[in-house]
């Protein structure tokens, strides 16, 4: 069986922003909560939990979203002139948020305590965040970039009043929240926290229908937008269902307050099939109609010195990675509280 | 907005947040070792002091990393939002450092995660100082890489153009171009040597203001002696590039130096004035161009009179270079005197003012650092990729440039005064003192 390079290289890229996907909800959402928690004055069920998981991962979080970004470079050069060109206000945007979002969260943390409007600017920066990266993926569908005497421009009033920019903006901000709820619900569990455990739980159920409608509307305004994508997608159907069980499977076990372990490896799956569903039907396109993943790829030397160093990269990043879940995620005594920062 | 203003904008902002950026990355690259080093100290000669010092450095560190993470993503971003035409081709040929500068910051991410959570969960302190080795390990290796990627831009090398078509791509022989050895030597040695004098301005400043401490006595001996090491390094490493610049960019080097004909015997030009192309009231150094560039007072250095007009650089570089230099030599002096005074028991060195230029020391050395990329980045111009590509080639078709470099700017404006807040509310209310005093109750409590 021969695999292409190309195929490689994007699956690598996209295993990462799939991970950026989840720890990045887990993180946004808990922002969320945090702050919402922190105005109708239920301070201390939650703050607690979240500080304690988001403190040693925080800049962790990051390095995921910039290493998709510098990979995609590396493998897809001529995505640089594309979307370079069209994504400099809205990826600046998200910048802006994210250079907030992530130094105030340190100040905050390492420094001095803030008050409740910081943490409200956190919070609201957390689901702004995500819903202007995902402008990305509603951009790569096609129809809203043109070709100006060959320079690639963005229509933003297109762009704008497109339902489909708008149900992508709702699907990221739900998603955001559902993960990041039924992951906190695990977490709270683990630590032995019933009171904060429950809110979680709460709100994991609150937020499991619209994410999970926010997603279906995305699939139905894809039939509208681009056509081929659709078909594509469709042809995928099992993947979807399987999702839609997944889905099921984790609100049910959430409804039966049991094994919230399980609830969350169910909610991975759910989203690893939609999001690697979504990303083989949208093959071969990297961006409707101008790109592709064949056009844009790198000289066969790059791509193979990229993918040396990616493993030998994670050669020393996995037991790293297990190190820092090891000592804390996992660690019993440190989720319960027993902290020993200075 | 013509393409002239997106270019023009362009310039500026990548300007400004490097210049931003490069304050908290150097910091972020240097004051690991630092920490290290005292850690180290302190355990062997069971030093308190030692130990607290890098307790306090550390805490400081996590705010300035958090910055330079931020600002960092900004700069990665930036490049292909601003300059997409030249990451294209770069992608193709550089990519590979700047992928393994992701996986060594990663790396370091992981451990400072671990290293700052971790103070007292190993009885053996040296266990906890093995943790921060990846630390610094994957701080210096991120400023390797990202150098190596400059590196290329200013000696391009490990593929061919035909036709306008990339072939025989080689990202080895990208990497290890001949502006590499120099140039990742010299940002690595001059991060360390300013993260130092940095640290010993602080101790400095807290030392005239009020506090007689041992601790900080301490913390400034330790970092001036480093400081010293890494500035006579610095030194160094700076021939070499006069000698790598003489040999592969010529024009940078002309430019810098104002020196307008090819000639034997070039003398070294500090500051001055140019007057009709003249170069007046400058401080001439016979042959020291000569030997800078080629070690041999007799040698022959281009001068600009062989370039084109428009492959020249601007010539205010002279002055970016000259500020660079003298810095670097009144540091490397000061902390000399600091260090011989101590030895010898001069009373002057423990003197305030001796202390206020030490203060001094820290700014400067910041100082030194902007004016040095603003020296290698200008002096690079007007190439993006030297020889190849035009600055003015590589820029965004974008229109709203503008309108970005307003709201980065605002976004500076916010970190800056933001992290320098955090930083000495930090500080003012745990002050050293009170600290010593908490740890030692802490202990006894412990032993009862």
């Amino acid at each position: 069986m021969n695999i292409d390079i190309e195929i490689v290289g994007i699956t690598v890229l996209w295993t990462f922003l799939f991970g950026y996907l989840i720890i990045g909800s887990i993180d946004y959402g808990a922002g969320f909560f945090n702050a919402y928690n922190l105005l109708t004055d239920k301070e201390h069920v939650l703050t607690k939990i979240i500080q304690r998981y988001l403190s040693p991962v925080w800049e962790v979080t990051n390095v995921f979203l910039v290493f998709f970004f510098v990979g995609i470079i590396g493998f897809f050069p001529k995505t640089a002139f594309y979307y370079g060109t069209v994504l400099l206000v809205p990826v600046s945007i998200a910048l802006l948020l994210l250079a907030i979002r992530g130094s105030y969260y340190a100040f905050e943390t390492y420094g001095a305590r803030g008050h409740k409007g910081y943490s409200f600017m956190y919070g609201l920066s957390g689901l702004l965040l995500p819903a202007s990266l995902s402008i990305v993926l509603t951009i790569s569908e096609g129809g809203f970039v043109h070709l100006d005497r060959g320079k690639p421009v963005l229509n933003y009033f297109i762009l704008f009043i497109s339902p489909l920019t708008w149900s992508i903006f709702l699907l990221s901000i739900t998603a955001v929240l559902y993960i990041s709820a039924v992951f906190l619900t695990w977490y709270a569990h683990k630590a032995k926290d019933t009171l904060a455990t429950n809110v979680m739980r709460k709100y994991a159920l609150i937020w499991s229908l619209p994410s999970i409608i926010t997603a279906s509307s995305i699939i139905y305004q894809l039939k509208f937008h681009n056509d081929e994508h659709f078909n594509r997608l469709m042809h995928l159907w099992w993947m979807f269902a399987l999702s839609l069980l997944f889905f099921v499977g984790t609100v049910l076990l959430l409804w039966a307050k049991r094994n919230y372990g399980f609830a969350f490896i169910s909610l991975i799956a759910q989203y690893a099939l939609a999001f690697y569903g979504y990303g083989i039907s949208h093959y071969p396109y990297l961006l409707y109609p101008f790109l592709t993943l064949y056009d844009s790829f790198t000289n066969e030397a790059m791509a193979i010195s990229l993918i040396i160093a990616f493993i030998l990269g994670l050669g020393l990043l996995i037991p790293s990675l297990y190190l820092l879940l090891r000592l804390f995620l996992f660690n019993k005594g440190y989720v319960k509280g027993n902290s020993d920062y200075y | 907005m013509g393409n002239e203003d997106a270019l023009f904008y362009s310039r500026i902002l990548t300007e400004l947040t490097l210049s931003f950026h490069i304050i908290y990355a150097t910091i972020g690259v240097g004051v690991p070792l630092m920490i290290m080093i005292a850690q180290w100290v302190g355990i062997k000669k069971k030093d308190e002091h030692y130990i607290l010092l890098a307790r306090r450095w550390t805490r400081g560190f996590v705010i300035t990393v958090a910055v330079g993470v931020v600002t960092g993503t900004a700069i990665g971003l930036q490049l292909t939002l601003l300059w997409p035409n030249f990451m294209e081709l770069a992608g193709n040929v550089i990519a590979l450092p700047l992928f393994m500068e992701t996986f060594a910051f990663f790396f370091e991410a992981i451990f400072l995660g671990i290293y700052l959570y971790t103070w007292d969960r190993f009885r053996n302190q040296r266990k906890h100082l093995l943790l921060l080795v990846p630390v610094a390990l994957g701080a210096a290796f991120s400023a390797v890489f990202i150098t190596m990627v400059n590196a290329f831009m200013n000696a391009p090398q490990g593929f061919e153009l035909v036709n306008g078509e990339l072939v025989n791509v080689n990202p080895i022989v990208a990497m290890f171009n001949p502006a590499m050895p120099t140039k990742v030597a010299h940002v690595v040695s001059s991060a360390f040597m300013t993260s130092a004098f940095i640290l010993a301005s602080i101790a400095a400043f807290r030392l005239l203001r009020g506090s007689n401490h041992l601790y900080h006595k301490k913390a400034l001996y330790l970092t001036m002696k480093v400081g010293l090491i890494f500035s006579i390094a610095t030194a160094l490493i700076g021939d070499f590039s006069g000698k790598y610049l003489a040999e592969y960019q010529p024009e940078k080097l002309a430019a810098a130096e104002w020196h307008f004909e090819t000639t034997e015997k070039a003398p070294l030009i500090l500051f001055g004035v140019l007057q009709e192309g003249e170069p007046r009231y400058g401080i001439s150094i016979p042959y020291a161009l000569s030997i800078l560039a080629y070690n041999n007072p007799y040698a022959e250095v281009t001068g600009l009179d062989q370039f084109p007009e428009d492959e020249i650089p601007p010539l205010y570089i002279h002055y970016l270079f000259n500020i660079m230099v003298a810095i670097g030599m009144w540091l490397t002096i000061l902390s000399f005197i600091f260090w011989l005074g101590i030895k010898r028991d001069w009373k002057f060195v423990t003197g305030s003012w001796f202390k206020r230029l030490i203060v001094l020391g820290g700014p400067l050395s910041i100082i030194a650092i902007e004016t040095g990329w603003w020296l290698a980045e200008v002096g690079r111009q007007p190439w993006v990729l030297r020889g190849l590509m035009r600055t003015a080639e590589a820029a965004t078709s974008s229109d709203q440039v503008d309108l970005m470099l307003l709201l980065f700017a605002c976004l500076y404006i916010v970190l800056a005064i933001g992290s320098v807040v955090v930083l000495r509310r930090m500080f003012r209310k745990n002050p050293v003192e009170k600290e010593l005093s908490d740890r030692n109750n802490n202990k006894e409590e412990e032993r009862t």
